[in-house]
C-alpha cells in the first residue's frame, strides 16, 4: 500500500525509530473511502516500521471555481456540479482529489 | 519525545510520474491514448471489439486489456485482427500507469495512431490512477439505469466523454436517455454523451468521428500542453 510504503521512506529520511501517527489530506473526489482507508491501515502496517501506528485522515470538500461569480465555492455534494450561490454548472476542481500525506508524528 | 514533521507527499506521485512519462512518450510517437472505464458488463469489450474492427482499414490501432483473472476478453479482440495484449492484475481492481508501461515495454506494435486501453470493470478505484491516456472514456449501458452517474460521481467527473452502450435495449428496459445525460451533466458539466449500440452498430460513426477530431486536436497543441485537466492533481 502507497501510503504506508511513503510514510516508512520519509520516517527513513529522519532517521525516526518510531512513527506514531501519519496524517493524510483526503478529498472527496479521490476515489478512496475514509473507512475503507482506516480499516485497512492497520493491515498494511502489520510487520513494517508502522506497525501500531494511526493513520489520521483529514476530509477536504470540494472546492470550484465558480466562473460566473469570479471565485472559489466549497459544493455541498458531489452529486450536482453547480455553484452553490448563482447555481452555474462548474467544471474546473481547485481542492477535493487530493490523497496526501501532509505530517506525520514520529519519535 | 514525539515530534510532528511536514511531509507533503502525493500518495500516487509514483503513479503520476510515470503517467506523465507515458503521456509524453504516446505524444512523441504520435498515438492517441484513450482509456476506458465502466462497470463490470457495461459492454467496454463488445465496444472495442467493434471500434477496432471499424477502425482496421484506416488506422494502426492496438488495445490493452486489464482484466482480474481471464485472458478472455483479449481473445475476443484479437479477432479484430490488431495487437492485442493482455494485462492480468491478479486481485488488483483497477490499472496503474507503472504496468501500461511494463505491457508496452515488451510489446512491439509498430507505430499506433491510436491505443485503447480497457480498464478493469470497476467504477471506483480506476478513477484515481492517472495511466497518461489522452481521453478516458465511462461507458453507462442501459440496463444499469440513469443514476449511475450519481452514485459514482467521481469517476465520471474525471472522464472526458461518456458513451451510453446497448442503446438497442433502451426501450425494453425503459431506459431515459434524457434522465441519463442530465445526471452526467450534474456531475461533469458539459461532456459529450454518445449514444451507441455495439450490436447493431448505431452511433458508431459519431464516435469514430470524436475520435479523429481530438486526435487532431491533441496534435495541434504542444507537447508540454498535452496534460488533462480534469485528472491532473492540483495539489
Amino acid at each position: 500500500m502507497s501510503i504506508v510504503e511513503l510514510a516508512e521512506e520519509e520516517a527513513a529520511q529522519r532517521g525516526a525509530v518510531q512513527v506514531n501517527a501519519v496524517h493524510l489530506k483526503l478529498g472527496r473526489l479521490a476515489g478512496v473511502v475514509k473507512d475503507a482507508l482506516l480499516s485497512s491501515y492497520e493491515l498494511a502496517c502489520e510487520g513494517t516500521d508502522l506497525q501500531g501506528s494511526r493513520l489520521v485522515i483529514e476530509e477536504v470538500p470540494i472546492v470550484v471555481y465558480c466562473p460566473a461569480c469570479q471565485g472559489p465555492r466549497t459544493l455541498d455534494s458531489m452529486q450536482w456540479f453547480a455553484c452553490p450561490e448563482c447555481k452555474s454548472p462548474v467544471s474546473e476542481v481547485l481542492h477535493g482529489r487530493e490523497l496526501q500525506v501532509v505530517a506525520m508524528e514520529i519519535q | 519525545m514525539t515530534r510532528l514533521v511536514e511531509v507533503r507527499q502525493n500518495v500516487l506521485k509514483q503513479n503520476d510520474v510515470i503517467a506523465r512519462e507515458l503521456r509524453q512518450r504516446f505524444h512523441d510517437a504520435g498515438t492517441f491514448a484513450v482509456s476506458l472505464v465502466s462497470s463490470p458488463g457495461s459492454g467496454k469489450t463488445a465496444f472495442l471489439e467493434k471500434t477496432l474492427a471499424l477502425m482496421r482499414p484506416d488506422y494502426r490501432v492496438a488495445a490493452l486489456v486489464g482484466d482480474l483473472a481471464t485472458e478472455n476478453d483479449a481473445a475476443r479482440l484479437a479477432r479484430a485482427q490488431v495487437p492485442v495484449k493482455q494485462i492480468t492484475t491478479g486481485t488488483l481492481c483497477h490499472l496503474e500507469a507503472a504496468m501500461v508501461r511494463n505491457a508496452l515495454d515488451n510489446w512491439d506494435t509498430g507505430p499506433l495512431d491510436f491505443l485503447f486501453i480497457e480498464n478493469v470493470g470497476n467504477l471506483v478505484c480506476p478513477s484515481s490512477y492517472d495511466l497518461g491516456e489522452d481521453l478516458r472514456l465511462v461507458l453507462l449501458s442501459v440496463t444499469e439505469g440513469e443514476d449511475k452517474p450519481l452514485k459514482y460521481p467521481t469517476i465520471f467527473n474525471t472522464a472526458d466523454l461518456a458513451v451510453l452502450t446497448k442503446m438497442d435495449l433502451a426501450e425494453a428496459v425503459e431506459f431515459d436517455a434524457a434522465q441519463a445525460d442530465e445526471n452526467i451533466q450534474k456531475v461533469r458539466p458539459g461532456m459529450t454523451v454518445l449514444k451507441v449500440s455495439s450490436k447493431k452498430g448505431a452511433g458508431m460513426d459519431d464516435w469514430l468521428q470524436f475520435l479523429a477530431s481530438a486526435r487532431e486536436k491533441r496534435s495541434a497543441v504542444t507537447a508540454g500542453a498535452a496534460t488533462i485537466p480534469g485528472r491532473s492533481n492540483p495539489v
